[in-house]
């Protein structure tokens, strides 16, 4: 087990830590001493004041204006209501009883799951990989999986799209594309980004060598299903072909043919919802976490799933492998990083295992630096050298990034247990929000 | 469509007993249905107790079980034509008059006999369940002034209800040739039996709440207006007079009753249940996925491995099995992969990689051909005649190429013709020519000889001219004649009338005056035809009937795609696999042709999204038991083809440069590459 008082002191002095050449971490005062890489990348600057929130209220005229959506048999059952009220006292009384009897019940649900008194945006923001979502300006981010592209959701309901190839970066606009929660690009294809909004899926098709900055609502393509909203998450298969989406309402998760546009619900009662899901990188399994202490994982042949209690909290992030035995998980309300090992002969893993121990540690030096805390986000990158962490902050530092040799770069390695080392504590200028793996 | 006769050994030993299972488990299910509708049915708010006890006692009772033993033979009835009607590729009529044909085919016409006859007896015995005053078809007048009135009068209750069974018993057969009931679709991924037919009981519970409401809509308004026809029938034939103290049911005070449209409603959905049940049951066991052996070491299985399976082309459940086999074994289990790519034992020859690439291979140059030619027609015509009538025969012979062709861009489907014509070089142009003066309006049924416009001499003309034509002009002419010949028939009379002229200075002995009789009527007849044509193309019904439904004709094109889809998966899984489990190399050798033919139906997809209708989506049914999978088909198909050619580069890299494939498809090869597609 591997822990936090194990790892070089982080930097100290507003020092940052910038690039990493030769297999060292090259630290900076000022940004701008970058090496130039192969592609560089483009600034990204999204100031805060720029991005206003979609739709706030102070900011148009539209509440000035009664919102006239009735339809003519709404409007006159409404004046035949105000006009005559001869509605009979029994037929009131009873109603009301109803109405009672069903916020009851519904109380009663929503004491069992306490997220569903959430709502959409709250639900969205607790659950979301991204620490702080609802004040941050960017909400998500996803890599493409093939090439040196990558998609920023902004706080503004906007999606940009940046190219290593192509000069143009389209902003991707849609009515229905509120509050995105997360995004990811097709494997095995070039153009399809889906992405998760309050009360639909989209999956937007973005042609690489179009020039269009302002790609038209045309090109995406809606995936609703009645009950499956605020959607907080999404995973692709890894051979390209289906879609699973989350939601925290919805007890069943959906497996869509996107092209096709028609999805297989799979409901499992418990947990009250599906919040994250993961597939593992080589499409065998597949973890999809709930409200409640509970996960389950999946087995895509057959599409059946054990169920995997946690005793203290929800499972807030986890992460696969490169070869899809192991999971590593974190929960919530917990200073540790567990991991599940699956493997076909044995049947399956009996309990998980601690690997990592993040607990606050003060490193001593010019000035007590103290770094630990919860995971909010884990990402393994592909080859299987590192891990990054994601720590929800403490009061001195609001979060911090730090990243795990995890000793499986070679194949070999794959079959032997795991084995995190420490690798560095990476100090950023301000606080960081989301992590993920290229 | 499947039936008993065939002698295919899946069917025999996989599909009946399947077909045999899944009717055996909705005759199981139904004493729980039955329970659920008594309850339903006899519920009263204010008796709760009352209500739980009878319906208890009502479940023991002796005519309850005499109405299950008549249930359980309906679900059989409904279990039997299941399977006799069956089919993975869905027939699509390309316009109206086509759909119409569909539903008065006779076989249709007993379907729907049958399900009339089935509905009542269900409705049957739902009224004996109900109780009450839907029990008998008799009841005791009510006696009035008059002491000499009959004792037994008709219970109108119960003739509206067994009237309701037949009406829905229709309505479920007529709506299933609307919306392709019969086809079973393959879901995309695999679940158990068990959970998904849990998942899908809600869903199946709604459809049969939601339909049962329009039937009883549709019912009660057909009712009103007609109910008394029956009703005098029945009465009369059965000799038992009409009470006319109570109200008659078609009037407004009678059907506005809310306990009787809730009795209606509640027993139409118990019928619909239990069909549809039936229908899910066999839906979910036929589509299971079956393993098939790549290779077995005793002769006499080998017609039933994956290789010789594949091939065949007359069951196509057991084709389109097969092949979702093979893109499962392609991307789960790795062991069969290695059975995939071994040498046979002597010789060393990759039989197994060679006979099911050369299958898949063949599956989507078959397409490519179809789409092809599709596009041919259409951008020569203007617009695409419907690739045939009634594409059943399609859905029989499962798209034969040259067959669909034929009756896809050809006028005369009936005429005996080598499809070789098809690849003269004027043809398109005669036909653009031919086709250029008549108005889209009458484009439909201008060349279709059974359309019931052309009389039987015309058509038997029609098929004599051909022979006649060839013997008065030279051979090397005769194809481009021949192509004409039905062609006179849509345009004005020029092209005819030259023919003719041609011939007739030309004295020869074969050619005697009856025959020169027979084109001057042709040609008379052919004046008649036009004006006809010009007379009907202005009535609204008719250019309603005859127009052609948009996106049909594409929807017909990818009807069968399942199987693409499939073969598409299984072939670039199996490369991408190669990669490092071929130990022998023996996928290199057939890499190039692999790559060729993916890049071409590439094209070919790519051309056909950009014609009309192509692209645009279907509208959503809510709720309903038909499956509508077929009409998104082309877009999966496109997007599984990228995801190949994606799955195969993103494999092999930089390898590829080293095949050798058309500098087109280089090109092409190479956006893919980039990530630029």
């Amino acid at each position: 087990m591997c822990s936090l008082a194990l790892f070089p002191p982080p930097l100290s002095g507003g020092q940052i830590t910038l690039y990493e050449a030769n297999n060292e971490l090259v630290a900076g005062s000022s940004p701008d001493c970058y090496e130039k890489q192969h592609w560089d990348p483009p600034s990204l600057n999204f100031p805060r004041e720029t991005l206003k929130p979609h739709s706030r209220p102070e900011s148009s005229s539209k509440a000035a204006f009664l919102d006239h959506k009735d339809t003519l048999w709404m409007r006159s059952a409404g004046a035949w209501y105000m006009l005559a009220y001869i509605l009979p006292k029994w037929l009131a009384v009873s109603s009301g009883c109803v109405l009672a009897l069903i916020r009851w019940m519904s109380s009663f649900h929503g004491s069992l799951f306490p997220h569903l008194t959430l709502s959409g945006e709250e639900m969205t923001a607790e659950f979301s990989q991204v620490l702080d979502w609802s004040d941050s300006a960017i909400r998500s981010f996803a890599w493409h999986p093939h090439t040196d592209k990558f998609a920023v959701a902004l706080l503004d309901d906007s999606i940009k799209i940046y190219n290593s190839r192509s000069a143009t970066a389209p902003t991707l606009k849609h009515r229905l594309q509120r509050n995105v929660s997360a995004m990811q690009w097709k494997p095995l294809c070039a153009s399809a980004l889906a992405v998760a909004c309050h009360t639909c899926l989209l999956v937007w098709h973005v042609d690489p060598s179009s020039l269009s900055t302002r790609p038209s609502s045309g090109c995406a393509q809606v995936l609703s299903h009645p009950g499956h909203s605020p959607v907080t998450s999404v995973a692709w298969s890894p051979s390209g072909s289906l879609l699973v989406s989350a939601s925290p309402v919805d007890t069943a998760m959906m497996v869509w043919d996107v092209a096709a546009e028609n999805c297989v619900p799979l409901q499992r009662v418990g947990g009250g919802g599906v919040t994250n899901v993961s597939w593992s990188p080589d499409g065998s399994r597949l973890l999809a976490a709930t409200p409640s202490a509970l996960f389950r994982v999946w087995e895509t042949r057959m599409w059946t799933c054990e169920r995997w209690p946690c005793l203290k909290g929800r499972c807030q992030s986890a992460c696969w492998s490169p070869d899809g035995s192991r999971l590593l998980f974190s929960v919530q309300g917990e200073m540790v990083i567990y991991a599940l090992t699956f493997s076909d002969m044995t049947g399956g893993p009996k309990s998980a295992a601690v690997v990592a121990d993040l607990s606050e540690t003060t490193f001593s030096g010019i000035d007590d630096i103290t770094v630990g805390g919860e995971v909010q986000s884990l990402a393994w990158d592909p080859t299987g050298e590192r891990l990054a962490v994601l720590l929800k902050g403490t009061e001195f530092l609001k979060s911090s990034l730090i990243y795990f040799n995890s000793s499986l770069a070679f194949k070999w390695e794959w079959k032997r247990p795991l084995n995190l080392n420490p690798g560095h504590i990476l100090q950023m200028f301000s606080s960081l929000k989301s992590v993920t793996a290229i | 469509m499947l039936s008993f006769n065939q002698d295919c050994w899946f069917v025999r030993k996989v599909v009946r007993w399947r077909a045999l299972a899944s009717i055996a488990w909705s005759v199981l299910l139904l004493p729980a249905t039955t329970t659920l509708f008594v309850f339903l049915v006899r519920f009263s708010l204010f008796h709760p107790v009352e209500w739980i006890s009878e319906c208890f006692g009502l479940l023991m009772a002796a005519s309850t079980i005499f109405s299950l033993i008549l249930l359980c033979g309906v679900v059989l009835v409904i279990g039997f034509f299941n399977l006799e009607g069956y089919t993975v590729v869905p027939s699509i009529p390309c316009s109206r008059v086509a759909l119409l044909a569909k539903v008065l085919h006779p076989r249709q016409c007993v379907h729907s006999l049958v399900h009339c006859t089935v509905g009542m007896m269900v409705m049957w015995c739902a009224s004996v369940m109900a109780g009450g005053r839907y029990q008998a078809l008799g009841s005791p007048c009510t006696r009035g002034e008059s002491a000499d009135a009959p004792e037994v009068c008709l219970n109108e209750y119960h003739v509206f209800l067994l009237l309701a069974g037949a009406f829905i018993g229709y309505s479920h057969s007529f709506l299933g040739v609307v919306q392709n009931m019969n086809y079973v679709s393959f879901q995309i991924i695999q679940q158990y039996k068990y959970l998904r037919c849990k998942g899908s009981l809600p869903w199946v519970l709604k459809c049969s709440a939601v339909q049962s409401l329009y039937a009883v809509r549709n019912y009660v308004a057909l009712y009103f207006f007609f109910g008394h026809i029956p009703r005098a029938w029945i009465s009369n034939s059965l000799n038992l007079p009409i009470d006319s103290s109570l109200h008659s049911l078609d009037s407004l005070t009678g059907l506005l009753d809310f306990s009787l449209l809730y009795h209606l409603w509640i027993s139409g959905a118990f019928l619909l249940l239990t069909w549809y049940i039936t229908v899910l049951l066999f839906r979910i066991y036929v589509t299971e996925a079956h393993r098939f052996p790549v290779q077995s070491t005793f002769a006499e299985d080998a017609e039933q491995c994956l290789p010789k399976v594949l091939s065949e082309k007359r069951t196509p459940i057991m084709k389109f099995l097969a092949l979702q086999d093979l893109a499962l074994l392609s991307q789960h289990s790795p062991p069969r992969r290695q059975e995939v790519f071994s040498l046979s034992q002597p010789g060393g020859h990759p039989h197994n990689w060679n006979a099911i690439s050369k299958e898949c291979l063949a599956l989507l140059s078959d397409l490519t051909q179809r789409l092809v030619a599709h596009h041919d027609a259409v951008a020569s015509n203007g617009r695409a005649r419907p690739p045939s009538a009634t594409s059943d025969t399609r859905t029989t012979s499962n798209s034969s190429v040259s067959s669909a062709v034929v009756s896809g861009t050809e006028d005369l489907p009936q005429t005996p013709r080598p499809s070789v014509l098809l690849k003269t070089p004027g043809s398109v142009f005669l036909k653009s020519s031919g086709r250029g003066i008549s108005s889209p309006l009458t484009a439909p049924f201008t060349p279709d000889l059974d359309s019931p416009f052309s009389t039987p001499s015309l058509r038997h003309l029609a098929a004599q001219q051909v022979p006649q034509q060839g013997q008065w002009l030279g051979s090397v002419q005769s194809p481009h004649i021949i192509r004409r010949g039905p062609k006179l028939w849509s345009t004005s009379t020029d092209s005819q009338a030259n023919g003719s002229a041609l011939a007739s200075p030309v004295p020869t002995p074969s050619s005697p005056p009856p025959e020169q009789k027979s084109s001057f009527m042709a040609q008379w007849l052919q004046n008649r035809k036009e004006q006809v044509k010009g007379f009907m193309a202005k009535r609204v019904l008719v250019v309603y009937l005859f127009n052609k439904l948009p996106e049909a004709s594409s929807q017909a094109l990818f009807a069968d795609s399942q199987a693409h889809i499939w073969a598409l998966e299984g072939l670039s899984h199996l490369v991408a696999a190669s990669f490092s489990e071929d130990k022998y190399g023996v996928v290199q050798t057939t890499l190039p042709s692999i790559l060729g033919c993916m890049l071409s139906l590439q094209e070919a997809v790519d051309r056909h999204f950009k014609l009309p209708h192509a692209s645009s989506k279907p509208v959503k049914t809510s709720c309903s038991m038909g499956d509508s999978t077929y009409k998104t088909l082309r877009f999966a198909l496109r997007a599984a083809l990228k995801t190949s050619i994606y799955r195969i580069t993103s494999t092999f890299g930089e390898h590829l440069n080293a095949v050798c494939i058309s500098a087109e498809h280089q090109k092409r090869l190479q956006q893919f590459m980039e990530y630029r597609e």
